[in-house]
């Protein structure tokens, strides 16, 4: 099973505060780390290559100081690493964000001569906080996905079975692969670096592509290809109750629209 | 201070450290509580390579040394020395293989270690012989092409949990000390079998148990070494492991020198952090002080070791007593230093004195070691 897995260096937000005027994070002077849920999704691929055999590709998009986290990445199992760089993909939204990573994806699978079976990303990065840019990935290959995955029941060469967290218990979804899926931390304990990991990691070859090189449109890269701009920044409140209709499907559907028609 | 480790050591270091951090800490006290072996831990060091680091390269292991052992199991002990010890008494167990097995022998069990697939554990102690390890009563005698064995071993880490055993046994007891040999016996053989687990006053995620030997047969191969030679490897053994004990010690009192500043930063008495008073003050720097000397008498212990003199039973010993010492000084001074707090079972201090005691109890107790000492230096002075 090839698998790729999406992997972002981020601030340790745990030290950080907002910068009031842009409502994004001060991040001067702060540690930089692997993204803490992008670290389960790696580890759930490893445990998937440890099971089917294959690959694990760790990717990500970011400066040249990326690079760390796709050591680290190796050290804990990963066979090689990406880093996707170029200046021009400075100022990236999810959108624009998502862009180059398909592009990037699709690169490789064209080298390669075959398609990913999984591509795997951490429910969202703890700078932006969107979780945007799994599905946004997903939605560019075309890819069928799963959000919030806490538990993958079962896995063969062409497909999956998982569980998707929800706010009170969870959904058991079953999809095709080639697939995306995004996970939480719920779905395993990542292990500790290895000592030979470790010493793979200090000798492996990072390879760098820049824009050119996954054949970017300038358009749709960086400050440029970033329609978003951030308005505001706040803790939703919590939702109001919530009812779960009992009865057979037709009984069911009769409620809801019973319900929805008291509303108007 | 610096220590200029290499960059494979600080890898070690840095494997360790995050083992303890994620996986040690947050479940130590429970482990603690309830007497409870640390499976899952074991098999993350395993992961991690850890089990490897003495075995040769051949074997499929890091091809390190004392030093290398020494590194991995002070940062393992910072967060628990039960652990610690569990992991320690794997090496020591294997270690009569590594030094006097045949390659046969060596290609059967090494492997295994180096991976961490399979735990090895150490079998002198006998309730009649523990600082007189000369008076050990368990027997091995041949029959055809089987050993059989009968004894019973008192106190033996990772007893019932590791798969293979090296235990000593008098093939010949008319000769004293000079009759004893070394025998792999594995999980599983006939007549082999656990006592109980023993409920102990600290180091409580380490398994304690007897091991009980009744006309346990094992295949004539298993003999470690030439016949005779069991007291020579025994020796060798514990000085090439108590460098490993000392780092116990080093692991031990940095975590309690690492609770017990911030504590006095923050407690405040007559308007003061107690860190302001010099009692206080001056109990931190004799910690302080004492922990680093020792972290440079057991490295420097270790890194002889590892150039493999021709003498090494003085600076070993030295490293033990001085470190475990120091580690039950440095413990108790911390339970002081947190006052209350210290003494209560919901701060970690208590439980690091509890632990402190046995590092200067087993691996030989810190009087046999200061025999040995002083016998060393009575023939470096003839």
């Amino acid at each position: 099973m090839n698998i790729l897995v999406c992997i972002k260096q981020v601030p340790d937000t745990k030290d950080v505060r907002l910068d009031p005027e842009t409502n994004t994070l001060a991040r001067s002077g702060v540690e930089s780390i692997m993204n803490p849920f992008d670290r389960h999704a790696l580890e759930e691929g490893v445990r998937l290559r440890e099971e089917h055999g294959g690959r694990v590709t760790a990717l990500s998009m970011g400066p040249p100081q990326a690079e760390e986290v796709l050591r680290e990445a190796i050290s804990c199992g990963a066979d090689d690493g990406v880093l996707v760089s170029d200046r021009a993909f400075a100022g990236a939204d999810t959108w624009a964000t998502s862009y180059t990573l398909a592009r990037t994806i699709e690169t490789i699978e064209a080298e390669n001569g075959e398609k990913f079976h999984l591509v795997l990303c951490g429910k969202q990065a703890i700078d932006g906080d969107t979780a945007q840019v799994g599905p946004g990935v997903a939605g560019r290959l075309n890819l069928p996905y799963v959000t919030c995955v806490q538990k993958i029941r079962q896995s063969t060469d062409s497909s999956l079975q998982v569980e998707r967290m929800m706010d009170d218990g969870y959904d058991v979804v079953a999809l095709p692969l080639p697939a995306l899926l995004t996970v939480v931390k719920d779905i395993n304990e990542p292990r500790v670096p290895s000592l030979k990991g470790k010493m793979r990691a200090r000798k492996a070859d990072i390879r760098v592509m820049s824009a050119a090189d996954v054949q970017a449109d300038s358009a749709c890269i960086g400050l440029a290809g970033s329609p978003t701009r951030v308005v505001d920044v706040f803790a939703p409140q919590p939702r109001g109750e919530r009812t779960i209709f009992a009865g057979t499907l037709e009984e069911q559907v009769e409620q809801l629209v019973e319900r929805l028609e008291s509303y108007l | 201070m610096d220590y200029f480790l290499s960059e494979e050591q600080q890898m070690i270091v840095d494997i360790a450290r995050q083992i303890t951090d994620e996986k040690i800490i947050p479940v130590r006290a429970e482990l603690d509580e309830k007497n409870e072996f640390a499976t899952s831990i074991m098999q993350d060091i395993a992961k991690a390579d850890l089990f490897g680091l003495f075995v040769p390269e051949e074997y499929g292991g890091f091809g390190g040394g004392c030093f290398e052992i020494a590194l991995a199991l002070e940062q393992l002990a910072r967060g628990c020395v039960g652990v610690a010890t569990s992991y320690a008494a794997s090496a020591l167990g294997i270690f009569p293989v590594l030094f006097s097995g045949s390659k046969e022998m060596k290609e059967k069990y090494l492997p295994d270690i180096a991976t961490g697939s399979r735990w090895a554990a150490f079998g002198l102690t006998e309730a009649g012989a523990g600082s007189d390890a000369g008076g050990i009563k368990t027997t091995a005698v041949l029959d055809g092409d089987e050993w059989v064995l009968n004894g019973t071993k008192q106190w033996i880490t990772n007893g019932g949990e590791s798969q293979i055993y090296t235990i000593v046994a008098l093939t010949d007891p008319t000769k004293g000390a000079r009759g004893a040999s070394i025998f792999v016996v594995e999980d599983g053989d006939p007549g082999f079998s656990y006592g109980k687990k023993e409920d102990k006053m600290g180091i409580r995620s380490s398994a304690t148990r007897e091991l009980i030997l009744k006309d346990c047969r094992i295949p004539a191969d298993r003999i470690v070494g030439r016949k005779g030679t069991g007291f020579i490897t025994v020796m060798k053994t514990l000085d090439v492991s108590r460098p490993g004990i000392a780092s116990l010690g080093l692991g031990l009192g940095q975590a309690a020198l690492d609770e017990a500043v911030p504590y006095a930063k923050q407690r405040i008495q007559f308007g003061k952090p107690i860190i302001s008073f010099q009692a206080v003050q001056h109990m931190l720097a004799d910690m302080a002080m004492q922990l680093e000397a020792a972290r440079a008498l057991v490295y420097a212990a270790a890194k002889h070791i590892d150039a493999h003199p021709k003498k090494m039973s003085k600076a070993s010993s030295m490293c033990k007593v001085f470190a475990t010492d120091m580690a039950m000084k440095v413990t108790t001074d911390a339970v002081q230093v947190l006052g209350g707090y210290g003494y209560m079972k919901e701060y970690p201090v208590e439980k690091m004195m509890r632990d402190a005691k046995i590092l200067q109890i087993y691996e030989g107790t810190n009087q046999i070691q200061r025999n040995v000492i002083g016998q060393e230096l009575n023939k470096e002075y003839s």
